[in-house]
């Protein structure tokens, strides 16, 4: 299992973004992505999570193009993007419980699997409360509690610490590690330190690996 | 990698190459067309001189749906090959659709106030003409919704599809419409049989009025795609700019 | 399909909430066709004559005051996102809030319809036929104008350009709509009117989806 690069290239409305982007990442791998404002990095988790066609170059899972068969393509990964995508006129639980069924989760393990997610994220308290109650922090957290509620291999995180706390920051650091451990592989996006050991790093928008 | 639209040298070659035809088409078309339609065409035994109208009215309402037609067609050139320059020819065709489509409503109104006493009836192909103009001008109000011009094109060629699959479905109610609530007009804009002497002149100013259609294509694209490469450029600086 | 009942059943939710769309819809709906007497007068025989057009043509703009919303919250607010990437094609998504989206607004102004049709003095034999066409052809509004709602998300100007797009589209609706009324109205059958509507639905379902997930995905680029 790896998600291969090649030669990638992404234009923005009329503007070019980054082109000749090459790189691959193996089980339990992690790409961390550096880069200026506007250098590419949220348009390259969108295309990656297939929101985006590449204006040249090739996205490969085991070797075959990885984007044609969507459906497919859409069952291996998770997105987050910058915003939080919470019902502010929805329970805490219930947002959770929407995604959950969303993902087509078995009925019968749908209430452990959002209470178990509901209390990794420290939101357990907030359970009844509306979304649009909670704190940007507290939003974040339910957001990323998401990431438990359906197994998938890659990770496409777009500033998953905005308006976390320390503490929470520590907890991510945990899922990150988890989900590595479990074999699984994470592209992130940040312009803060995230706790996240011996990840490679690629700047946009040259495409220098370190 | 460059923008395909960044190089559309044969492009831009091809329409240099087709621009004087188009116009001598149009300017001979046109002319002779309207000439011998206004001047030295038989006045109807009915309507009398009012005739005449029908010379602008009858091309400008083919135009309006000729245009419609293939704008739709460089519309799906567009959404299935993903070619620029096929969404340019769209948006380009729109305004001139809608100014034929507009011309055929006017004259269509200039016509009946002799010939109905009134200056707008609710007849089934002015009402036809009516919609399209409405849709031209939704299509146009999209285009110019957006900042940015790639988002635009896709969105209006989705809309000029849609559209395209529906007119003939609204011409069929509104026809179905007029049935239901007046009895056929004895007099139409386009009788029954057109004698030859009207049939000449009508076919020799729509030939015209393509002529000119073609011939705007060729101008407006040209400026589209300056236009882009001019933006492309701005970028280009302003990137430059950031690196340096 | 627990996805595609899942979104139905968030949508409905959010719909028939005290910030939903339904009860200002409806308002908006029975006010508009109040007014028509205040504007024309009182007199019984024309009100019955142009009952089935006020009702129709009110419908219609009621069906467009919330259309803008259809996607634009799940967009602002990163949900739509996530709906591309649920196991359901984005056509079928699409097709789950457009149901949604007629359960809280084409369905209930069908509903009261009648009551407004005996407000208009309208003929007795006319209205549950008023009742089946406006049943069978509200669900095409919803559909044509999740279209403009699709293809206007991020658009300036959105709410006031959907119902330019929209509007000239559902015309055929309106046509057949009305005509299947009066036609039961002065005695005659009111079929053919009704088929032509059905077809009209049969067809927008068909395609509908199609164009909507498309414009949706521009919206995602």
């Amino acid at each position: 299992m790896a998600l291969t690069v090649e030669q990638l290239a992404c234009i923005r409305g009329e503007r070019q973004l980054f082109s000749d982007l090459n790189f691959r990442l193996a089980p339990g791998e992690a790409l961390l992505l550096h880069g200026p404002n506007g250098s590419g990095k949220s348009s390259l988790l969108r295309l990656l999570a297939g929101f985006l066609p590449p204006a040249h170059g090739r996205v490969l899972w085991d070797g075959a193009p990885a984007l044609e068969d969507a459906e497919a393509h859409r069952a291996r990964l998770q997105y987050l993007g910058h915003q939080d995508a919470v019902k502010s006129q929805l329970g805490t639980g219930d947002n959770l419980l929407f995604w959950a069924r969303l993902y087509g989760l078995d009925p019968v393990g749908t209430e452990q699997a959002v209470t178990a997610a509901l209390d990794a994220a420290g939101l357990q308290r907030q359970r009844h409360l509306q979304g649009g109650y909670l704190s940007a922090g507290q939003k974040r957290r339910l957001a990323l509690a998401r990431l438990l509620l359906k197994p998938a291999t890659l990770w496409l995180l777009d500033e998953p610490t905005n308006a976390l706390d320390t503490s929470a920051v520590a907890w991510l650091g945990e899922l990150l590690a988890a989900h590595r451990a479990k074999g699984g592989m994470i592209i992130l996006a940040s312009h803060v330190d995230v706790p996240l050991k011996d990840a490679r790093r690629l700047d946009l928008p040259e495409g220098k690996l370190a | 990698m460059l923008h395909a639209l960044a190089n559309p040298a044969r492009f831009l070659r091809l329409m240099a190459a087709i621009r004087p035809w188009a116009a001598g088409v149009a300017v001979l078309g046109l002319g002779i067309g309207l000439a011998w339609g206004l001047l030295y065409s038989p006045p109807d035994y009915q309507q009398g001189e009012t005739v005449r109208i029908m010379y602008i009215h009858v091309p400008a309402a083919w135009m309006g749906m000729f245009i419609y037609a293939a704008m739709a067609v460089a519309s799906a050139t567009a959404l299935i090959w993903r070619h620029p320059v096929a969404e340019l020819v769209a948006k380009a065709s729109a305004p001139a659709g809608a100014a034929f489509t507009l011309i055929c409503l006017i004259t269509g109104s200039l016509w009946g106030k002799p010939m109905w006493g009134a200056w707008w009836v609710w007849d089934a192909r002015l009402t036809s003409m009516l919609i399209l103009f409405f849709l031209y001008l939704g299509y146009i109000a999209l285009w110019e919704a957006f900042d940015d011009p790639a988002r635009a094109g896709r969105a209006a060629a989705i809309l000029a599809l849609v559209g395209a699959i529906n007119l003939p479905i609204i011409k069929f109610s509104v026809d179905w419409w007029n049935t239901m609530h007046q009895p056929a007009s004895v007099l139409t804009l386009e009788g029954p049989k057109i004698h030859p002497d009207i049939l000449w002149p009508l076919l020799i100013t729509a030939l015209g009025a393509k002529g000119y259609y073609v011939w705007l294509l060729t101008v407006r694209v040209r400026a589209e795609i300056l236009k882009r490469q001019a933006r492309i450029l701005r970028f280009a600086a302003a990137t430059d700019r950031r690196a340096g | 399909m627990s996805a595609f009942l899942a979104i139905v059943a968030r949508d409905l939710r959010l719909g028939f909430g005290a910030q939903g769309a339904m009860l200002t819809t409806l308002l908006f709906f029975v006010l508009a066709v109040s007014l028509f007497p205040l504007g024309v007068g009182p007199e019984p025989q024309i009100l019955a004559r142009i009952a089935a057009g006020v009702i129709w043509v009110a419908a219609l703009l009621a069906a467009m005051l919330s259309l803008d919303r259809l996607f634009q919250t799940d967009q602002e607010d990163g949900t739509l996102d996530l709906l591309a990437q649920a196991p359901l094609p984005l056509g079928l998504v699409a097709l789950a809030k457009t149901l949604a989206h007629w359960l809280t607004t084409g369905l209930p102004l069908s509903l009261i319809a009648p009551l407004l049709a005996i407000l208009l003095q309208m003929e007795g034999d006319a209205i549950p036929v008023l009742l089946g066409a406006l049943l069978l052809g509200t669900p095409s509004l919803s559909l044509i104008g999740a279209i403009g709602a699709a293809l206007t998300l991020g658009a300036k100007r959105g709410a006031v350009l959907v119902p330019l797009l929209t509007l000239p589209l559902v015309i055929p609706v309106l046509i057949f709509g009305v005509g299947a009324v009066e036609a039961a109205a002065y005695g005659l059958s009111a079929g053919p009117h009704l088929l032509l509507l059905g077809a009209f639905l049969a067809g927008a379902l068909a395609l509908s989806p199609l164009a909507i997930a498309a414009a949706v995905r521009l919206a995602l680029e």
